[in-house]
């Protein structure tokens, strides 16, 4: 049984190494991985509709929430998107904050995923070692936005929240600390002879591979493709920021580690100009409820690649389209290919070095194939359905909901 | 009879080393933790663990082999409890001593693993087979430098008794200066055993969720976990009795003092090393065995077969 290509093991919906449900049934001869069928899907919100029911404001909250890591890059993306589809000028210091908020954003996302990293080789202390560390950039958070996670600074033309002196001092405490901190961890990752063992010539994807499958981010960067759209395509501040865009040439998991550490030293240069060039001024100029109609697609640099957001307006308070390309949707074709012939034992780690965020990447096609036939039901005869479905099995809020109807009607 | 009974039942048998081995697990987690800036679990925490898990539902898959299942888990601890019978506590002698007894305590040291991979292939579950096939294959690479090292050590005392092991080492205390490398290739080769990291691929959670243990829940869960942490006493042990046996001449009360302080030190030999390396794949591991540590361990034969021609003279 073990030697036959039969043997299938399935890696999810719900398995240690996995953070979110999805599921890949692996496979295997031996301990070889001969096939990998990736199944996504179980993380669908439905965001993008739901965005179109809503007004921009309401929308920015809930596109915060597409991705619990990369939160302020999604709200900054379509908050960019709306801005010009509005034609707003947004003022200095708002762009300023918008930059170092997102580059804090990239430290704790990298930081998370060395731990996530050191989790999936069996090397627990650097997850512990990094998440501690992770505090540090996560009580800054808490400091300038009053928040740790999702963090509702950005509004249409501006930021919500002013940053002191006394913040400013916090946060370069703080990165003096990280800094120290992160030079140990590209020690360890590149000295310690287990992990690089178990990192290097894993999950290859060379620099024409990565080109074909359109890979973004640390993942395109370890091939060599020095992509970034925070130098391609300067938003926010960072086009007067002075940086390099780190790219590696393992090609390998080991390639996306170093990427990944080099960058946090990066962010810490861009946190400090960042406070230090920071011009004063307004933090925000008046938005209309009513953006004009027009279109618009923003580009981000998110922790884990390119984010790029659609915005469609029609002239009315909501959005008549909104879309999320999120970063792993590139990232996750490639995935595949990286795994071939492949031990089992891989397998964890080279999904991880893409860091995925399968909840941001969930979406639903239908696709339509010429002589098919199939209904798609629209929103009202989804709903009659539910209605519907409840009903047979004795569920049925009709009566509750006339009556709510006619108390609210007779206030 | 009725010694004897105490002997198995008490101390130093069952209830002793269970205790000793709860005590272990604490150790071994508590400094685990430390040394990665946690806090780390109470001092009761291992023993609450082995009683909540005593009173858990425990769930036999339907596919699986029951018997086997169920009896698995009972060998592998009669055999590692049975074992510490015959090592030296506070004298060199141990309660049942014979001659040849250092391969009776290798050969009960190998039943568990090969009781966990009967008990994980019977469970019939995928991840079970996968963790129960690696644990095997783990075995034959780990067992022959382990083997090797000790088997050095008690060529040099030119016996195969561990009470004369005990006595020999006793009398020359230098004499364990050359057993160094045997001694750190057997603290490897015991980390194989006992599947922690770097060579806890049998249960690599990240890939294959608990191994051989996934189907198992409840009693015959606590049952494996009570035989690990005895492994990992009895391990420890067998090591201090063959390269460090110094205490025994201090008499019985500092003797024994002095063997549980030493143990209690290669148990944080070990929790030493599983923090600071990451696990390896199985293929890196037997690379790892076999090129590494079988030369060096034929290296430590060499030199002791050397010596004891030397020391004939």
């Amino acid at each position: 049984m073990h030697n036959s290509d039969k043997f299938k093991i399935p890696m999810g919906p719900q398995h240690p190494a996995l953070k979110e449900p999805e599921s890949f049934v692996v496979s295997l001869h031996g301990e070889k991985i001969t096939n990998v069928d990736i199944w996504l899907g179980y993380n669908h919100r439905g965001i993008e509709k739901a965005c179109e029911e809503r007004t921009y404001v309401q929308d920015m909250y809930l596109i915060e929430r597409v991705c619990g890591i990369c939160s302020h890059s999604h709200s900054t993306c379509f908050v960019q998107a709306v801005e010009e589809v509005a034609g707003l000028e947004v003022p200095k210091r708002a762009l300023y904050i918008r930059t170092l908020i997102g580059e804090l954003e990239r430290i704790h996302s990298h930081l998370l995923w060395l731990g996530v990293a050191g989790h999936e080789i069996g090397f627990d202390t650097l997850l512990m070692y990094t998440w501690r560390d992770r505090e540090v950039v996560m009580d800054l958070f808490s400091l300038l936005t009053g928040n740790r996670v999702n963090y509702g600074i950005n509004t249409i033309g501006g930021v919500r929240r002013d940053i002191t002196k006394e913040q400013v001092e916090e946060v370069l405490k703080g990165m003096d600390i990280l800094e120290e901190r992160t030079k140990y961890y590209i020690e360890v990752a590149t000295q310690e002879t287990t992990v690089i063992k178990r990192l290097s010539k894993v999950g290859v994807l060379n620099y024409e591979d990565s080109l074909k499958f359109d890979a973004v981010g640390p993942t395109a960067r370890a091939s060599g493709v020095k992509r970034d759209v925070r130098h391609d395509d300067p938003y926010a501040a960072y086009g007067e920021m002075d940086f390099n865009v780190i790219t590696d040439t393992h090609s390998d998991v080991y390639g996306r580690t170093v990427v990944r550490v080099l960058e946090l030293m990066e962010s810490y240069k861009i946190v400090r100009q960042c406070l230090k060039n920071m011009p004063d001024g307004p933090i925000t100029v008046k938005a209309p409820r009513r953006i004009p109609a027009g279109e618009a697609i923003s580009r981000y640099e998110a922790p884990r690649g390119e984010d790029v957001h659609y915005v469609k307006s029609n002239g009315t308070e909501r959005p008549d389209r909104v879309k999320v390309r999120a970063p792993t949707l590139a990232n996750i074709q490639a995935v595949k290919h990286m795994l071939k012939d492949r031990y089992l034992a891989d397998m964890p780690i080279v999904v991880a070095a893409i860091d995925p965020c399968f909840s941001c990447t969930d979406r639903s096609v239908a696709v339509e194939r010429p002589g098919e036939n199939k209904e798609i039901m629209t929103w009202e005869a989804l709903s009659d359905y539910g209605v519907e479905w409840h009903r047979a099995r004795g569920l049925d809020f009709g009566d509750l909901n006339n009556k709510l109807k006619k108390r609210l009607e007779g206030k | 009879m009725g010694s004897a009974l105490f002997s198995i039942l008490i101390f130093p048998g069952f209830l002793f080393v269970s205790v000793f081995g709860l005590i272990a697990e604490f150790i071994d987690r508590k400094l685990y933790a430390r040394m990665q800036n946690r806090v780390g679990p109470p001092w009761f925490q291992t023993f609450a663990d082995f009683v909540k898990l005593l009173g858990k539902e425990d769930i036999v898959p339907s596919a699986a082999n029951r018997r086997m299942f169920t009896w698995a888990p009972l060998f592998a601890l009669a055999s590692v409890v049975t074992v510490y019978l015959y090592i030296p506590l506070w004298k060199a002698e141990s309660l049942f001593a014979f001659n040849g007894d250092i391969i009776m305590v290798l050969y009960l040291l190998t039943v568990p693993t090969l009781a966990f991979f009967i008990g994980g292939w019977y469970s019939t579950s995928l991840f079970s087979r996968i963790g129960s096939v690696r644990a095997v294959t783990q075995l034959f690479a780990y067992e022959v430098p382990l083997f090797m090292s000790i088997l050095a050590a008690a060529l040099l005392a030119d016996t195969w008794s561990l009470a004369d092991i005990v006595i020999f080492y006793s009398a020359h205390p230098v004499y364990t200066l050359f057993n160094l490398a045997g001694f750190a290739i057997a603290v490897v080769a015991l980390l194989g055993k006992l599947e922690k990291v770097p060579f806890d691929i049998p249960e690599a959670e990240t890939e294959i969720v608990a191994g051989a243990f996934t189907e198992y829940s409840g009693r015959r869960l606590a049952i494996l976990r009570l035989t690990i942490d005895i492994e990992m006493v009895v391990g420890s042990s067998l090591l201090v009795a063959v390269f460090f046996p110094f205490g025994f001449v201090l008499g019985p009360v500092l003797g024994f003092t002095v063997f549980m302080i030493e143990t209690v030190a290669v148990i944080a030999l070990l929790s030493l090393l599983r923090t600071v390396v990451a696990r390896l794949r199985i293929d890196q591991m037997i690379d790892f065995c076999w090129k590494i540590l079988v030369p060096l361990a034929l290296f430590q034969l060499l030199l002791n077969l050397i010596l004891k021609g030397v020391l004939a003279r």
